[in-house]
């Protein structure tokens, strides 16, 4: 079979360039506006009430409560009935995400993800006998979690986690199975996923695991703490945090030797968790980890873009020794390959990006970066700020961003939207002034990276426009 | 199909609707908001990206009720003919989530605690001829200062106000208003920052013997987290509060210490765009069932509830009342009837320092930042022989001189052309304005009551307001004024001007917008509206919470003791009313 693989490879890679070019024009519907036929306030002067394009979203933001069923109490965790610790245990996954189209039913599914190679539809996981998991057996289940292998014999798609899954021990897969058996069965079609050929092929999905997938149980490390050992558990297994934050090969598979070194998906970028200086977590003390993965931000940073969803639906909701045990296992990694050096960025990007940070950025984010803890997050040694790639933050400039909110913070602070204020190299200056000011340092942002994610995301923006 | 009955409908979802509704759903009933206007935020609707737009906002009135949607008429003296506001001026009621909370300044003040017994103190302090001169209807409040104290340190918290408090459980403090009633504790935050202008009026007052303090401010000194665990931002000294949204955070409204924990509960609903047209109540009168609203599309339906919480603005809460036929109409001729009854305002007035040599940056401001005094509020000096009671704060308050608002100009300069625009730009960076902020007594010909002519969009008639200022106003204004120009004169500038209010009150240009009474709180449902839960004496599940309830106005802005009230009455309702309903007072 080997010698056939570059002919496949290059099938392949010539699909990953169709199904891009796809995706690339792909738009968020705008929501529905909510206008009122009389306006009562406002409306007095014949002007459109400022942004009511994003209203709905803003409102639905604030009044969120997310999935209908109960956030699972943490001491779950050590329940003796497999239901509650299948719940807790789908939260330490965050099944629910995926599984849930937003305004559906929990764990229903049909929730488009979107991958470099097209549009795969989650599937639903409530027990429905005909469009869901009714018909399938414990045994069915794990081989799924396990294998990545389908009630019938189907290879999953790994945008299905099972690389990951595959390490979590068969009583903790089963009690989630136990636990999807009580939710109330949702009779919803999966749609069929957009995949340009050959990827349409399940097939081909028997090659990808020969190349890149490995099953086996997760096995402790004798020489390390429990509490290392439930944290490196939680983050290969369940929590399946390299999924986002290693980066993939063109074929869309782990590239171990950089384990967690950051990776992007959706166009935004998923921080390097190594202990790097500059885009990692070596400022961050496990404390700050906690409080993070707790709360959605700590003293240094915010979450945002799909962390976001990561820490309201699954984080947020675990118990103190399981987020402690993320953190120690976290900080006991090394830092990554050492970071290359990079040409320092021209003076007339800093000289301009500095103005343009005085007037539009420090009232929030104070005059040195410093930000307000826990509000506006600082700049200064943030790793987001100066992550290699600056996708992130063009985005959050370009579209704004709203802070997740959390029991333990409920506030939904929110930056607004820049796009219709500041020009592609407007951006780009000021970008690369926060990069490369208060002991920052990162790469130049170029006009052109800035005009690419306008035109990929610019109608996703977050927060408002006047 | 109908809809489900709710424990409370909200009206109006602005800070008494906030504040009631957090309190009753975390009491556990189910509790559904109605909001005429839209959902509104800092990130969407006042972001700081185009925030301090005086065009929009202050000219435009972006974020003010539409009075082509609806309006109220106006006359001075009930043998005129009153005639509908097309332009807001004097005071400017909000519309949209958080309603007036968005675009006030956060002046939190507490009323001084004769306050609450304005008839009975001044009766015996200066006699009858004081509380009856022109047909003067003040009454005492059936609360105490002290049984309020709770409930204002409580807003004070939830707003993380800035402030010195000046008494302490009777224990005078250096810094702070030695006049006011004592508190249990000092304010959540520390003074804002005060800019140049403030501390000149502060050296000046004290040279004289008065007793400076810093204005108590919902504008934040730092960053704050309040006891819901609803974060706010530290003040940028922008200058763009009244009239505006706080882009970045730091002024509290609704949205920034309420909503973030009161949305997402499961027992809370909120419905924008939704205009409550009036309670519906039983036959016999003395009991609600519910509201009928039109929804956004046009749509009339009803949605029946337990209890009726009134939380609009002042006149519109009294409009409900007489469209929906809660309680009997006040009768200016008899003194009879109660709803519409002892409507009130304040009186205000201001004088301008002028430097040649100080450059005082007025722009840099905020809301409630400037240092005051309050020597002359209340009953805080002798009005023996003055020929008036109450009184008022005053003091240099540094809102921020946003520029197409404030263009402060000496006496005798041209009203338009180079001569004024010479002198705005010599005068702008070099002045300090003192205001004085005056209380209004109640009198029997100032009150509300539906337009017999005129009608809204929806056809139901408006609110008349009648009200004029009376000798004891202009006696009291004209005191403090002379105070100022004291303070004024001795500040050392080049001159000063005096803006004296003088003659009937006008509505057409801003002044405050504290519209007081109309659905006043008693203890004898013959003289009030309302018991002191805000309780309809005569629809006992309907509570009216706002500054309609004060039976007279104070020489202070009216949020403070609006939302002590406010949950002093979500209490009861919370601990007795759900328990056992019907009347709380029984008089």
């Amino acid at each position: 079979m080997h010698d056939r693989l570059p002919a496949i490879a290059l099938c392949i890679a010539l699909a990953t360039f169709v199904a891009a070019c796809a995706t690339a024009g792909y738009q968020q519907e705008a929501p529905a506006v909510p206008q009122g036929v009389l306006d009562p306030g406002g409306g007095a002067i014949g002007l459109p009430p400022a942004n009511a394009d994003d209203a709905t979203a803003d409102a639905a933001a604030w009044g969120r409560s997310a999935d209908a069923s109960a956030p699972p109490d943490a001491s779950y965790q050590n329940s003796a009935d497999p239901v509650a610790r299948g719940q807790y245990l789908a939260v330490t996954g965050d099944c629910v995400s995926c599984h849930t189209n937003p305004g559906g039913q929990p764990f229903a599914g049909a929730r488009p993800i979107r991958t470099p190679f097209g549009i795969i539809y989650s599937a639903n996981i409530t027990p429905d006998p005909v469009t869901g998991i009714g018909r399938w057996t414990e045994a069915d289940f794990y081989r799924a979690m396990h294998k990545g292998v389908a009630h019938g014999g189907k290879n999953l798609y790994p945008v299905f986690p099972y690389t990951y899954f595959t390490r979590m021990s068969r009583p903790d897969v089963d009690a989630i199975w136990a636990y999807l058996l009580t939710l109330p069965p949702a009779y919803q079609v999966k749609p069929a996923n957009k995949l340009p050929f050959p990827l349409n092929i399940r097939f081909i999905l028997k090659l990808w695991n020969a190349l890149f997938f490995r099953s086996g149980e997760f096995r402790p490390n004798p020489a390390m703490t429990a509490e290392w050992n439930r944290g490196a558990y939680l983050v290969w297994g369940p929590g399946h945090c390299g999924a986002c934050h290693t980066p993939k090969n063109f074929l869309g598979a782990d590239r171990n030797k950089r384990a967690l070194q950051g990776g992007t998906l959706d166009n935004w970028v998923a921080l390097d968790l190594t202990g790097d200086a500059r885009g990692g977590l070596a400022n961050w003390t496990g404390g700050d980890i906690v409080e993070y993965l707790r709360s959605g931000r700590n003293a240094r940073a915010a979450a945002s873009g799909s962390m976001q969803e990561v820490v309201y639906n699954s984080t947020s909701r675990m118990s103190d020794s399981d987020l402690a045990a993320i953190a120690s296992y976290l900080k006991q990694l090394p830092p990554g390959r050492r970071r290359g050096t990079f040409k320092l960025p021209s003076e007339d990007a800093l000289r301009a990006g500095a103005a343009i940070y005085a007037d539009t950025c420090s009232a929030c984010h104070g005059a040195n970066g410093e930000g307000e803890p826990r509000y506006f997050p600082p700049l200064a040694g943030d790793a987001a700020v100066q992550a290699k790639d600056p996708t992130t933050i063009i985005r959050i400039i370009l579209g704004g961003s709203r802070s997740i909110p959390t029991p333990a913070r409920p506030t939904p602070a929110a930056m607004p939207a820049f796009d219709w204020k500041l020009d592609d190299s407007e951006v780009a200056s000021v970008a690369t002034y926060i990069r490369n000011s208060w002991g920052n340092g990162a790469p130049e942002v170029s006009r052109r990276h800035v005009a690419k994610l306008r035109r990929l995301v610019g109608h996703a923006a977050q927060t408002a426009q006047p | 199909m109908a809809a489900a009955a709710v424990d409370a409908v909200i009206v109006g979802f602005g800070w008494t609707g906030a504040i009631m509704a957090e309190a009753l759903t975390a009491a556990g009933l189910n509790v559904l908001a109605f909001e005429r206007g839209g959902w509104r935020n800092s990130s969407n609707n006042f972001a700081v990206t185009f925030d301090q737009d005086e065009l929009r906002y202050f000219w435009r009135h972006h974020l003010f009720q539409n009075v082509a949607h609806s309006t109220l008429t106006f006359r001075n003296k009930p043998d005129q003919r009153a005639l509908p506001m097309r332009h807001l001026g004097s005071f400017l009621p909000g519309a949209g989530v958080g309603g007036g909370g968005v675009h006030w300044n956060g002046q939190v003040w507490r009323f001084l605690p004769s306050d609450f017994a304005a008839r009975s103190h001044n009766l015996e302090r200066y006699g009858a001829n004081a509380v009856n001169a022109a047909e003067m209807t003040i009454q005492d409040y059936p609360v105490t200062y002290a049984e309020l104290e709770p409930y204002y340190d409580k807003f004070e918290y939830l707003c993380g106000v800035s402030g010195k408090a000046g008494n302490l459980g009777g224990s005078i403090q250096p810094g702070g208003n030695p006049f006011e009633g004592p508190r249990s504790r000092e304010y959540p935050n520390p003074p804002l920052r005060m800019t140049y202008g403030p501390t000149l009026f502060a050296e000046a007052a004290k040279s004289l013997g008065y007793h400076p303090f810093p204005h108590p401010a919902a504008n934040m000194s730092r960053p704050y987290t309040n006891p819901l665990g609803v974060q706010l931002a530290e003040c940028t000294y922008c200058g763009f509060c009244e009239k505006f949204g706080c882009g970045n955070d730091s002024k509290s409204s609704p949205q920034t210490t309420i909503l973030p924990v009161l949305m997402p509960r499961p027992n809370f609903a909120l419905r924008t765009y939704c205009e409550v047209m009036k309670v519906e109540l039983t036959r016999d009168r003395r009991h609600a069932t519910g509201v009928s609203y039109i929804d956004e599309n046009g749509v009339l339906s009803f949605q029946p509830a337990n209890m009726v919480i009134l939380s609009a603005f002042m006149p519109e809460n009294v409009r409900l009342m007489l469209l929906s036929g809660i309680g009997p109409p006040y009768d200016p001729r008899t003194g009879k009837g109660t709803v519409g009854k002892n409507y009130s305002y304040q009186i205000v007035s201001s004088v301008n320092v002028f430097y040649d040599d100080k450059i005082t940056n007025p722009f840099i401001g905020a809301g409630a930042l400037g240092m005051m005094i309050d020597d002359f509020n209340g009953d805080n000096f002798d009005h023996k022989g003055k020929g008036f009671i109450g009184g008022g704060f005053l003091g240099a308050l540094n809102t921020g001189a946003r520029p197409i608002e404030t263009h402060p100009v000496p006496d005798n300069t041209p009203k338009w052309g180079a001569g004024f625009k010479r002198a705005m730009a010599d005068n702008y960076l070099k002045t300090v304005p003192i205001i004085t902020h005056g209380a209004v007594m109640s009198h029997r010909t100032n009150y509300v009551d539906l337009d017999p002519t005129w009608r809204d969009v929806r056809g139901r008639p408006l609110l008349r307001m009648t009200f004029d200022f009376t000798d004891n106003e202009h006696r009291m204004s004209d005191f403090l004024t002379d105070k100022a120009a004291e303070i004024g004169r001795a500040m050392g500038g080049r001159e000063i001007k005096v803006n004296k209010r003088s003659g009937s009150y006008d509505i057409t240009p801003y002044q405050t917008t504290h519209t007081t009474g109309g659905a006043i709180i008693g203890s004898d449902p013959a003289t009030s509206a309302l018991n002191r839960y805000l309780q309809s004496w005569d629809v006992p599940n309907v509570f009216v919470p706002g500054a309609n309830a004060f039976p007279q106005n104070a020489g202070y802005n009216p949020m403070g003791t609006v939302a002590a009230l406010c949950y002093l009455s979500a209490e009861a309702i919370a601990n007795q009313y759900v328990k056992s309903p019907g009347p709380l007072v029984h008089a």
